[in-house]
């Protein structure tokens, strides 16, 4: 790790920088020398122990782990070694590194090696239930996927449900207004808008999706009955099933938006509006010309949120449907769970979850790309 | 002023005759705007509501409709009786409710430990995003910032059967430590975001003015800024609290028996066709309580903790 710079990022620089610098300059030559040995010596003894634990894993050396624990500590150790041997060589200095390792090691250990454990699972026929353990197959897993038409499903109905975020905005842009409105009991709206965030989607799934829907007596199914659907039946057809598992999800995740939009809306400059209304223009005009494109950063931010979230739906899906009726309301994540629970298929069910980061990252990052021109032009 | 509301009057008087429906438009949009706001109150409540009411009714009562109690339905506490936390049984020994206390223990200690970790980690890490000017090769603030952001991206399927994998060889599956590491992963961008706003929003020069006095990074950080930050991070708290209570995901894939949480054994019950509607309603009304008491009570603080994050 290189050295770095102790400048603060505000106007004051020239204030207090010098005397943070000063502080820094007071490393000792042996403080160097001690913090490189100890940064040394922790890498050796994380590198020796994951070395002697892979060998007894390969069956060279006869020491019976009885799983991977020590390692897993020669790491935690190993960043205690960097952590301390950054304050012994730069001070200073390397107390403002402190603040930001734990951090960084953390993600690192729990993100990077994972994914890159998973990619060479991917690239297996790894099965839990196989006795004769796993094999790389190649790329006959990316093959299967190609061909697999429960993948497609999935993926077309993820872009059916990433969609209808679109309605989802705009269903609460109008609750945002509503709520901005001069009106008495604002307080009290608020909190009933926000408690269907607070709840588990599992809770939901039974709650909405197997009791309210409930075909025979659910009060949602004899309203519908009451508004003339003759036999309602919320997950047999195909469309229908989709959307109702979408309306779950947006009643859950409807009140985040709001939140977001409410607090934009609130901090949108007063006088404008009131000029806008001096010159006779009309609610809608004001809306139109003034309101939604002073919005534009907000709304762009709750979508582009939201569309995250809703690329991770599996919830609802899995304890509703599983995925029913025939794939109808699969998302890539359900779809994969079943595939590791209904058939242990690690290696098949990682491929697909792989395959489908590249293309959230590709997605998401159109998506930001898109975002920013158009409000550029806009602006 | 008087006088000038008169003469107003004179002048312009055909602007007051065209007041009159000017006025009524206003209260029809009045009323509209109330009429909206309940009905959006009412979907937002109802399966709420449904899911209390049922777990105080008995078959019968769910199956013909009844909604209002002590109105067209008679109160039981059958359901809350078949989890033994019914008042009648809260003192006599139950094993569903053992079962169902431990999972709630679990939730509890999975949450509260993953949302703490994240934020004494996220905020230390926040603080130095904020403050300092990072350099690690070629890897600037912003490029720290983003790395850790851009987890929020990341599907826990990718993550999940690797880590199922993973945490088999480290025995580190159907344990509350496992569970809260991920979930620590889970919550830590939302930390790092709404922490780095709420430091930047706090002056600079009250540390400055410690560090000028002998106070080292460390103690300029622990005794000026943190009480300062104190309000972002209850709100980052209690966002990530809500995010791992409802964590369902992860939790039925790593976890079996010892380490399960609410939301699992909930997906369990309602996926047996044999139990009562009103056991799960109990059992639902149970697990959603302490969230909507923190949804009620501590609203401001996660308005508060999505509105700094997303600022920006």
């Amino acid at each position: 790790m290189a050295r770095r710079e102790l400048n603060r990022r505000d106007g004051h620089r020239a204030v207090s920088s010098g005397r943070i610098e000063a502080a820094h300059g007071d490393v000792l030559p042996g403080q160097v020398s001690a913090g490189n040995w100890i940064f040394r010596l922790g890498s050796a003894f994380f590198v020796a122990v994951a070395a002697l634990q892979i060998c007894s894993a390969s069956g060279v050396v006869p020491i019976g782990f009885g799983n991977w624990q020590p390692t897993m500590f020669a790491f935690l150790l190993w960043g205690v070694a960097l952590g301390v041997s950054q304050v012994l060589k730069y001070g200073d200095g390397g107390k403002q590194t402190l603040f930001v390792l734990p951090a960084l090691l953390f993600t690192a250990a729990m993100v990077i090696f994972p994914t890159i454990f998973g990619l060479y699972i991917a690239f297996t026929d790894w099965n839990l239930n196989a006795q004769s353990g796993h094999h790389i197959n190649g790329l006959d897993n990316l093959r299967t996927l190609w061909g697999d038409s429960y993948f497609w499903n999935a993926l077309a109905n993820m872009v059916f449900y990433v969609l209808t975020v679109l309605v989802q905005y705009v269903i609460a842009f109008g609750l945002a207004l509503l709520l901005n409105a001069d009106i008495r009991g604002r307080k009290f709206f608020r909190v009933a808008f926000l408690l269907p965030f607070m709840l588990s989607p599992v809770a939901v799934s039974w709650m909405i999706g197997k009791s309210l829907m409930e075909n025979r007596f659910g009060p949602l199914a004899n309203f519908a009955r009451w508004l003339g659907w003759e036999n309602p039946a919320f997950f047999t057809d195909p469309w229908i099933a989709r959307t109702t598992i979408i309306a779950m999800d947006a009643w859950v995740w409807i009140p985040f938006m709001v939140i977001l939009l409410l607090a934009g809306l609130q901090a949108l400059p007063q006088d404008v509006k009131e000029a806008a209304k001096v010159d006779g223009a009309s609610t809608w005009q004001t809306f139109w010309e003034i309101t939604f494109p002073l919005m534009l950063p907000v709304s762009v931010t709750a979508i582009v949120l939201r569309t995250i979230f809703e690329l991770k739906l599996a919830d609802i899906v899995i304890n509703v449907t599983a995925g029913g009726p025939g794939g109808a309301t699969d998302t890539i994540s359900s779809f994969v769970y079943r595939e590791y629970r209904d058939r242990s298929n690690v290696g098949y069910a990682t491929m697909i979850a792989e395959v489908y980061l590249v293309l959230v990252i590709i997605f998401i990052m159109l998506l930001l790309k898109v975002a920013n021109r158009y409000m550029q032009k806009m602006t | 002023m008087t006088s000038e509301v008169a003469a107003h009057a004179v002048v312009e008087e055909p602007e007051e005759t065209r007041a009159a429906p000017r006025q009524a438009g206003r209260v029809a949009g009045r009323i509209a705007i109330y009429a909206l706001l309940l009905v959006w109150t009412f979907i937002a409540l109802f399966p709420i509501y449904w899911t209390l009411s049922t777990s105080l009714k008995l078959g019968r009562d769910v199956t013909q409709g009844h909604l209002i109690p002590w109105v067209d339905f008679a109160p039981a506490w059958k359901g809350w009786q078949s989890l033994g936390l019914s008042p009648d049984t809260i003192f006599e020994t139950s094993n569903v409710r053992d079962e169902f206390l431990k999972k709630f223990i679990n939730s509890v200690i999975c949450s509260v430990g993953a949302s703490a970790f994240a934020i004494v980690i996220g905020s230390l890490a926040a603080y130095g995003l904020s403050r300092f000017d990072y350099k690690f090769g070629p890897w600037r603030n912003r490029d720290i910032s983003f790395f850790f952001v851009s987890q929020l991206i990341l599907p826990p399927v990718v993550l999940a059967l690797p880590f199922l994998v993973l945490y088999k060889e480290l025995a580190l599956l159907d344990t509350r430590i496992g569970l809260i590491l991920v979930y620590t992963l889970m919550v830590l961008p939302i930390v790092i975001w709404v922490m780095r706003d709420q430091f930047d929003t706090i002056p600079p020069e009250m540390e400055q003015a410690a560090l000028v006095d002998g106070c080292s990074i460390w103690g300029a950080f622990v005794r000026i800024v943190l009480p300062m930050a104190l309000p972002g991070m209850v709100a980052a708290f209690i966002l990530s609290l809500v995010l791992c209570w409802n964590e369902y995901f992860f939790a039925s894939l790593l976890t079996g028996f010892d380490a399960q949480t609410l939301p699992v054994m909930v997906a369990s019950q309602t996926g047996s066709s044999g139990i009562n509607w009103w056991t799960i309603a109990a059992l639902a009304t149970a697990a959603i309580a302490p969230l909507l008491l923190i949804g009620i009570f501590l609203e401001r603080y996660i308005v508060m903790g999505l509105t700094v994050g997303a600022g920006k």
